[in-house]
């Protein structure tokens, strides 16, 4: 059984111009899925239909048996919790501490009065400190989540998201706002604490190299429609042109 | 391919519309100046009696008992109403906040708040007086309704400009509408409420002096029945004391931002 199944998901932001038209897909296991494609074409839609983040118009998104695209409420917050989420700009809570943004992950678990209150369970305090360890941040624990690069903000996120002990990892661009060197460590970050995890992961992503390298699966998307679905060294020219259009950019 | 001439008219034509603005208010600064009888004249006898009111001001005379009573009142009138006008203005400034709240219920808490800023402290304490009768309660709830108003209008203004990027990082680990209050608008917000409340209690500060001249409790009942007497050395008194009283207050007000920035 896959973990995430979309069927048939649309989404028209203005009635009669779909930005995603019919999109059906199936992720399984664990692993990355890397989602390229033109700015413009859905990907960040799509990504955040699947936690509603953004509502689809019509079709299913079924996972842990549940059609998120249904939920509302209590219970799409419960289903939220376990879809961890990447963001691209890292969106931290700038004035809250590192460790603050890494234990915000365990909110969808408790009420709001212990929230206020900061009453986090000794076991979420230190499971947020081994993540900051294992990313390379606990000597950060106390600093403002401003305070920090661009780097370390993208793996306070990435803690942050594994910190919901998710089912499945989105990321929407996570390494656009990178260094090259940078961008590889992140994908490594993220690579290796879904893995260890058993989280799998769906990445949009710019950098079609950079998803190649690391995805086990790639999905091309062009104008609301997949195009491309299948191993990363099936993307030949061919297929990138397909997706991206024209050929006067690619490398000769 | 013809060439167009660009010079700086293109971009920068003065427009029919701003000249005709710019003459209308000339032309209302005149007219309004006339209509009130502002003349030269006017502004120079003037001047001669506020010389002499003024004379009658020295030596102040601190000696009165009933300074430092009066000026506590106002002070407790002042923190008291800064207090609960500020508890109710942060649920009224949540539910105003167009990004967070369906456009129904903001309208609802909007005319809240505008209803408390439509009329000046001193006018709603008139209003409590004939309410609830002359003393401390009557200051208290005039100025409360003040500080809703002002304290709910800017704070929710704050809210809407906060960024929607971490609010929405937040909804995403499935947080609730609270829990989304706590750590996604609250941190964002945080500093500018403080520097909201700080003014606010230092603006009741200065107003809690002037309620009491309706009889709204505090010094200015004090002051207004010392300018009735022409017990002007009186009044010198009061004032300088209630620039004293609102200096400490802006020294506290450095001292709070500077702790909770």
């Amino acid at each position: 059984m896959s973990t995430l199944s979309i069927k048939h998901l649309v989404k028209e932001y203005v009635p009669g111009k779909p930005v995603l038209k019919d999109i059906s897909l199936d992720i399984e296991g664990r692993g990355i899925t890397a989602i390229i494609g033109p700015s413009g074409t859905g990907k960040s839609t799509l990504i955040r239909c699947i936690n509603r983040l953004i509502n689809p118009t019509s079709g299913e998104i079924i996972f842990e048996g549940q059609d998120l695209a249904k939920l509302s409420g209590q219970a799409l917050r419960e289903a939220r919790r376990r879809i961890g989420m990447v963001f691209q700009e890292y969106n931290l809570v700038e004035r809250l501490t590192v460790m603050e943004n890494v234990l915000s992950g365990r909110l969808g678990y408790m009420g709001a009065w212990d929230a206020w209150r900061r009453n986090f369970s000794d076991a979420d305090i230190q499971k947020a400190f081994a993540l900051l360890t294992r990313v390379g941040l606990a000597d950060f624990a106390n600093r403002r989540a401003d305070e920090l690069s661009g780097g370390q903000r993208q793996r306070v996120g990435i803690a942050r998201a594994v910190m919901q002990s998710p089912g499945l990892l989105l990321a929407d661009e996570p390494t656009s706002s990178l260094d090259p060197k940078t961008s590889v460590e992140i994908m490594e970050v993220m690579r290796d604490l879904a893995a260890e995890n058993d989280i799998p992961v769906m990445i949009n992503i710019h950098q079609v190299e950079l998803g190649k390298r690391f995805a086990q699966r790639v999905i091309g998307m062009s104008g609301g429609l997949v195009v491309y679905d299948g191993a990363p060294d099936g993307m030949d020219d061919g297929i990138l042109k397909k997706i991206y259009g024209g050929e006067s950019w690619l490398a000769t | 391919m013809t060439s167009t001439t660009v010079t700086r008219a293109t971009f920068f034509a003065p427009t029919l519309g701003k000249r005709l603005a710019t003459i209308a208010l000339l032309v209302y600064v005149v007219y309004a100046a006339a209509t009130l009888g502002l003349s030269l004249d006017r502004v120079e006898k003037g001047i001669g009696y506020g010389a002499r009111f003024l004379a009658g001001f020295f030596p102040p005379n601190f000696t009165e008992t009933d300074i430092l009573p009066g000026l506590l009142e106002s002070l407790q009138i002042a923190f008291l109403s800064s207090l609960f006008g500020t508890a109710l203005a942060i649920p009224i400034a949540v539910l105003a906040a167009r990004n967070l709240m369906p456009a129904w219920v903001t309208w609802i808490a909007r005319l809240v708040i505008i209803f408390c800023r439509s009329f000046h402290p001193v006018i709603i304490a008139i209003i409590a007086v004939k309410a609830v009768g002359f003393g401390a309660l009557a200051g208290i709830i005039a100025l409360t309704f003040a500080s809703v108003g002002f304290v709910g209008k800017l704070l929710s203004e704050a809210i809407e400009e906060i960024s929607l990027k971490q609010i929405e990082a937040v909804r995403a680990t499935g947080a609730s509408f609270m829990g989304v209050i706590a750590f996604g608008v609250i941190p964002q917000v945080m500093n500018r409420f403080i520097g909201f409340v700080a003014y606010e209690t230092d603006s009741n500060l200065r107003n809690s002096t002037m309620v009491g001249v309706v009889g709204a409790g505090g010094i200015g009942g004090t002051l207004f029945s010392a300018f009735q007497r022409f017990d002007y050395s009186f009044v010198a008194g009061i004032i300088i004391c209630i620039i004293g009283l609102v200096m400490i207050g802006e020294v506290l007000q450095i001292y709070v931002k500077r702790v909770f920035r």
